[in-house]
């Protein structure tokens, strides 16, 4: 189907029914409920999911394919959401127009930072990276607010304003980010006994964006631009060698990941319109490289695992508390139950980047393909038992004969 | 003149704590090839050290004092910290004013444990994986460090003052005959300074003149070849690592009275630690402390408000761009060796 083989097809399904039936899928308490507080199927939420889906799965076209470890991805998304804001502020508050400006400033921006940081490598890279996106983030967050050109408005975030142009805003356009007048936050829900699904415009959108960009991805990783991009990995000398000059190609896929940073700024611009300079910080490049190594590097599916896996666990970890705890452990002794209480305490609520911390040490010394190839362990496990006890009985079957 | 060299002055503290974590980081790298990611962290905790040593002291235990009545007319309730009822109440309290300083002592031991337990426990297992690997442990590391002390000492910085005598301020220009009050400098900066000058010095000479540091310096040439002849490299490799936690923490120690220490300080100072480094040249240990005062001078020197007004805001971006521009035009740094990180 559209190119792919059945299993590249397969795991594009695997997405598409994970992302239009994500409503159901996380909401699966029923309203009111004591578990209530664990649904994560509010719109708020699943758009970031799906944006975050959608960075990861950018970062790993350059990191996953081509092994650089870029350190400030965030100042892609960072510059897509401000220019997504700014189109809003002078044009209308369509997000076509934004979406499109995002991509294309986030794309000539990371044309220029890969170009000159693609010329080292390894952990040159990363510093250089680095160096690129707080330089961006102390420009963005002091530098270019000031009142003679105020680009970024600085701490307060970039937002729109009454008195601010809009030039193609309609008459009776709505006033908040809208698709042809179908607004971002608008949503439908359904009631179905005691559960409640809601079903937003602007998670759909997100979901489509996302399904076009996986396939995208898959595009690449299966096109022969992404197995010259593995070449890289594996041996960028002996690539060199052959007389092949690697640096288009590493700057291709720093520009495409770029790319990909800037859509997912101006979808969450789309979503909420701000932009604000945290988005740049380091810390928020760190969150994607946690996201790609947990679900693991260099596979199709496993940085759309690792968003939704680390956004979902941050949502819940924080809402737990030690009153949750102690309903969760009533049925044990009371010494006990406190003593249990007191140990796990300081992994929740506020404790959630300790427990973010130490799984993603865990990660990286035991599961290096992080959570895909934890799965596939899993199932190779479950294979060789089987096989196992083929084997077993066709052994035993044997001397009878 | 007097304002550059007030300039100078100024970029000296900040330059310090850089040129000391960047040692540390060099140290590490040149003798085991690690990238830390964790070394931020190893100056915050040493940081803490202070705190930790200076709310142990201020321990107290309460007594009703009959003689002293508040306002009720109750007896008052009067807060004696344990040091001074053993040492005498003069003692007790100079003891507690010198508490930052008596806290080197109290760091050391433990950051030396804090860095053996991090080599043998974690970073041995990660020299044969790709230095990517390395990053993003001591990565995940740093975080877990930082969020252990978050949840110990909360989120607000917390104010650890320098000693009474040594707090204040000095008039330097009269002493070298400029007008009074034109250059009126912080004691503890100089303090400061004059103690990472002492401990840069302390480690070079140790490499320099001891048996010790001259094994580690011939295994940092060539490991392999130590290793032949009969000497245990990596238990020396690892006392190293140690060596390198423990500067770092003394670094952050007496950081502490220049700026509150706060739970993610190691992590603001970590990503400019590595841009130094990398000017410096990756594994040369005289260009890490080189860069790391002149990148905290040129520093200060871009805050004066003559630099902001020409280019505003080139004080939070000089160090990045120099960076940048090192890399670009001299990428073995100001003191790189060939053949260090060029894979």
């Amino acid at each position: 189907m559209l190119g792919l083989n059945k299993k590249d097809t397969g795991l594009l399904i695997i997405v598409a029914i994970l992302t239009l039936l994500a409503p159901f899928i996380l909401n699966p308490f029923p309203e009111g409920s004591a578990m209530a507080q664990f649904n994560a199927g509010y719109p708020d939420l699943m758009q970031r999911f799906v944006i975050f889906g959608i960075f990861a799965i950018g970062f790993n076209i350059l990191f996953g394919l081509t092994g650089y470890l870029s350190f400030g991805h965030a100042a892609f998304l960072g510059v897509g959401s401000y220019s997504a804001v700014w189109m809003f502020k002078l044009l209308s508050y369509n997000i076509l127009p934004a979406i499109a400006l995002s991509v294309v400033v986030a794309g000539l921006f990371s044309l220029l930072i890969g170009f000159v940081s693609l010329r080292r490598s390894g952990i040159y890279f990363s510093i250089l990276t680095l160096a690129f996106a707080q330089m961006s983030f102390a420009l963005a967050y002091s530098v270019l607010s000031n009142p003679k050109f105020n680009l970024t408005n600085g701490e307060t975030g970039l937002q729109v304003y009454a008195d601010d142009p809009q030039i193609l805003q309609g008459a009776n356009a709505p006033d908040l980010p809208h698709l042809f007048g179908l607004p971002m936050r608008a949503t439908y829900t359904m009631d179905v006994g005691a559960w409640s699904f809601d079903f937003n415009a602007g998670y759909y959108l997100c979901a489509v964006v996302l399904m076009v960009v996986f396939y995208l991805s898959i595009r690449i990783f299966r096109s022969p631009f992404g197995m010259m991009l593995r070449a890289v990995k594996s041996n960028q000398q002996r690539m060199n060698y052959t007389g092949l000059n690697s640096k288009p190609y590493t700057l291709a896929a720093f520009v495409i990941s770029g790319m990909y940073a800037g859509l997912a700024g101006g979808l969450m611009a789309a979503m909420d319109p701000l932009a604000g300079a945290e988005r740049m910080q380091w810390t928020a490049s760190g969150e994607v490289v946690l996201m790609t190594i947990l679900g693991g590097t260099g596979t199709l599916i496993g940085p759309v695992l690792g968003a939704g896996f680390i956004k979902y666990f941050e949502n819940i970890f924080s809402k737990i508390n030690d009153n949750v705890l102690h309903s969760w452990f009533a049925f044990l002794p009371d010494g006990l139950e406190d003593a249990v209480v007191f140990v796990i305490h300081p992994f929740i609520g506020k404790g959630w980047h300790l427990t973010l911390g130490i799984l993603f040490m865990l990660v990286v010394i035991y599961l290096p393909g992080g959570l895909v190839e934890g799965g596939q362990r899993l199932l190779n496990r479950f294979k060789r038992k089987k096989s196992n006890t083929d084997d077993a009985t066709s052994g035993k079957t044997e001397p009878a004969e | 003149m007097d304002a550059i060299l007030l300039q100078i002055l100024n970029g000296l503290d900040k330059g310090s704590a850089y040129a000391l974590i960047a040692l540390g980081l060099t140290l590490i790298f040149g003798t085991l090839g690690v990238v830390n990611f964790a070394h931020g962290a190893l100056f915050m905790i040493g940081a803490f050290c202070a705190v930790t040593l200076q709310k142990l002291l201020n321990l107290s235990f309460e007594t009703v004092d009959e003689s002293q009545k508040d306002f009720l007319g109750n007896p008052l309730k009067v807060e004696t910290p344990y040091v001074e009822a053993w040492f005498g109440p003069e003692v007790g309290a100079t003891i507690i004013d010198w508490s930052v300083p008596l806290a080197i002592l109290f760091a050391i031991p433990i950051m030396l444990l804090v860095g053996y337990v991090m080599e043998r426990g974690l970073i041995k297992h990660f020299y044969k994986r790709p230095h990517a690997d390395q990053i993003l442990v001591t990565f995940g590391l740093a975080i877990v460090l930082q969020e252990i002390v978050k949840y110990f000492f909360g989120a607000n910085p917390i104010q650890t003052p320098p000693p009474d005598a040594l707090s204040g301020s000095v008039d330097l220009g009269i002493m070298v005959g400029f007008d009074p009050n034109a250059i009126i400098y912080p004691i503890w900066r100089l303090v400061y300074f004059g103690f990472a000058v002492g401990i840069i010095g302390a480690v070079f000479s140790f490499l320099q003149f001891t048996t010790f540091g001259m094994v580690v310096r011939a295994g940092m040439a060539d490991r392999e070849t130590v290793g032949l002849l009969g000497i245990n490299i990596d238990r020396r490799f690892t006392i190293m690592f140690g060596i390198a936690a423990a500067v770092a923490g003394l670094a952050g120690v007496m950081y502490g009275p220049l700026n509150p220490p706060n739970y993610h300080m190691g992590m603001d100072f970590l990503v400019l630690s590595f841009v130094v480094v990398v000017v410096g040249g990756m594994g040369s240990l005289p260009g890490a402390v080189l860069a790391g005062f002149l990148l905290g001078i040129l520093e200060s020197f871009a805050s004066t408000t003559w630099a902001t007004t020409t280019i505003p805001g080139i004080n939070q971006i000089i160090i990045y761009l120099v960076a940048i521009i090192v890399l670009l035009t001299r990428p073995r740094g100001l003191m790189g060796r060939k053949g260090v990180m060029e894979e």
